[in-house]
């Protein structure tokens, strides 16, 4: 069986844009063991922030044949991650036993060479305890067996409103995860760089049903009377071989 | 990418510190496998060594400016077998131990001989540590510039070319720093270094433009439809999730216009490459201290310049996600 790899499934299907987990994550790991997050100049003139999880904003096509797409992105937990080996402290590492990609506050130096070797902006460098930050899956909350089981799930998960975030190992073809990514198209971000995401999206899914005319309307309405029925001839072939009057 | 400014004075201070160095160990084994039995004084190796070990020390300080907890600089050495990062930090000290012990043999006048081929020729011990050091120089330039040629989301340093600059660029700063000081202290080698150096500094611009050229054609493998995993041809961001800044928008963009860019591409043009070799070569001909030591200068302060807008121009793939405030 392949290793454990806990992931997030975000359901691009189902999310609203609502910004639910960009707070959550916020409050959860700023006030946690991961944080603190912190803000410059947050009610002054051009603020700047450390987030872990965001949510963009993308349109598809040009007026009026459009379509909104709301994008969250956070760490991606790459089976392959080419943030790890560049660390030339091993601050940078991923978790053997459940897939997490973390860094050693302790270790890092803060040269932001990581966050170099990162395609999709994952990483944001805290400038006050000068050392790089990112979305540790919530390893905090996940295993803490004083919680109930069912809340042992990462802050943006528990808060998505719309249930649009799964959370789960999704090497494991019986997780929920798994099965999202297996039933309904799950695909990896930017796969062209090798990085092998083990966060999965769910794609934009439309449900259409396709109505033949005949199926609006029967040709041989048995029914209704609209028409003598055809009299075809007394010698013509009959089932019975007998007459087809 | 937004350059930083201790990694500009890093990256050019050891390439000229690196380029002195090679500068005096091709120096000195010219007239070892000369035909002549001339020689420069040890006095003279020992103060190039000395300039070198100290454009070396500079950039190592630098360094430390770039890092937000330089007291744990100690464990970069740990991660050497997958790091260039890590690779450079240990290469780094290697080459100024051997500087230092470059310029002791020299001051000393330890030259014991340590072998003798057929052809009279000999081996002594500076010598040798000239070409110890000269390997771990030559291993210095392909430590920093495989930093920077190994982020493949960085198109523009994504290559090879990135080595050849690094460590051509680094010889012709430093053998033009070489022909001023030979031409100071008075040394036959003025002539042979300001030849080489006036060489390196035509074929350092021929491959920069080479690689400027090539970055103008370069394709990105990524496109909005596998950024985001949406079929569909026209894709534009209408929000980047905050109206504020974050180290997305800052650590991968320059704020400089392309203009100013593009202005600055023809004055590093100009003052590390057509300018300083023209006073090398004005000053190879008439034999004039002033000529190489401006040239010395000028090309240093023009590959500064050269090493900002190298960092300016590389493109981050993860910009693709932060096109547009709101």
């Amino acid at each position: 069986m392949a290793k454990k790899q806990l992931a997030l499934v975000i359901d691009l299907n189902v999310c609203v844009g609502c910004h639910a987990c960009v707070t959550s994550c916020k409050q959860w790991n700023t006030s946690g063991w991961s944080g603190p997050l912190p803000d410059q100049n947050p009610y002054d003139a051009d603020p700047n922030g450390v987030f872990f999880n965001r949510v963009q904003t993308f349109e598809c096509g040009t007026f009026p044949a459009t379509e909104t797409v709301h994008f969250p992105k956070s760490c991606l937990h790459c089976e392959e991650p080419p943030c790890v080996p560049v660390c030339p402290t091993g601050a940078s590492y991923k978790r053997e036993e459940d897939g997490i990609v973390l860094v050693d506050y302790d270790k890092c130096i803060g040269c932001k060479y990581c966050s170099w070797s990162c395609p999709y902006g994952a990483r944001e460098f805290d400038p006050i305890a000068g050392v790089m930050k990112k979305c540790t899956l919530c390893v905090d909350r996940i295993y803490d067996t004083s919680l109930e089981p069912e809340r042992r799930k990462p802050a943006c998960v528990l808060a998505c409103p719309a249930g649009a975030r799964l959370f789960g190992d999704v090497n494991d073809p019986e997780s929920e995860a798994a099965r999202a990514i297996r039933e309904n198209a799950g695909y990896q971000l930017m796969p062209e760089w090798g990085t092998s995401p083990a966060n999965h999206y769910l794609p934009r899914r439309k449900t259409y049903m396709r109505l033949h005319e005949d199926e609006l309307v029967r040709a041989d309405n048995p029914l209704k009377f609209e028409a003598d029925l055809p009299k075809p001839n007394f010698t013509a072939p009959s089932i019975d071989d007998m007459s087809s009057w | 990418m937004h350059p930083a400014f201790s990694v500009i004075f890093l990256t050019t201070l050891i390439g000229a510190g690196q380029g002195l160095l090679l500068a005096l160990v091709t120096g000195q084994w010219y007239f070892v496998i000369g035909a002549t039995p001339d020689q420069e004084s040890g006095a003279f190796y020992a103060g190039g060594a000395a300039i070198a070990e100290l454009l070396l020390v500079l950039g190592l300080v630098a360094s430390f400016f770039h890092l937000a907890n330089p007291q744990r600089a100690w464990r970069t050495a740990t991660r050497w077998r997958t790091s260039w990062l890590s690779r450079e930090v240990i290469v780094l000290p290697a080459v100024m131990g051997a500087t230092f012990l470059y310029g002791v043999v020299h001051w000393f006048g330890w030259t014991p001989v340590l072998w003798t081929f057929g052809n009279q020729k000999s081996l002594d011990l500076s010598m040798a540590v000239g070409f110890a050091a000269a390997g771990a120089a030559l291993a210095l330039f392909l430590c920093t510039a495989m930093i920077y040629a190994s982020v493949k989301f960085i198109r523009e340093w994504a290559s090879s070319w990135t080595v050849v600059n690094y460590t051509l660029m680094g010889l012709a700063s430093g053998f033009t720093i070489a022909a001023a000081y030979a031409s100071l202290a008075g040394s036959s080698l003025t002539e042979f270094f300001a030849g080489d150096a006036l060489a390196l500094t035509l074929a350092a611009m021929a491959a920069r433009i080479f690689q400027l050229w090539r970055n103008t054609r370069l394709k990105c493998r990524s496109s909005m439809k596998t950024a985001i995993g949406v079929h569909h041809g026209q894709i534009r961001q209408i929000s980047q999730g905050f109206l504020g800044g974050s180290y997305n928008t800052t650590e991968y963009r320059h704020g400089i216009g392309s203009e100013v860019v593009r202005g600055l591409v023809v004055l590093f043009l100009f003052l590390a490459f057509a300018l300083p070799a023209a006073l090398v070569a004005a000053g190879w001909a008439t034999g004039e201290h002033p000529m190489l030591l401006l040239a010395a200068l000028v090309q240093y302060v023009g590959l500064m310049v050269e090493r900002w807008v190298f960092f300016a121009q590389g493109n981050h793939v993860q910009n693709m996600y932060y096109q547009r405030m709101a």
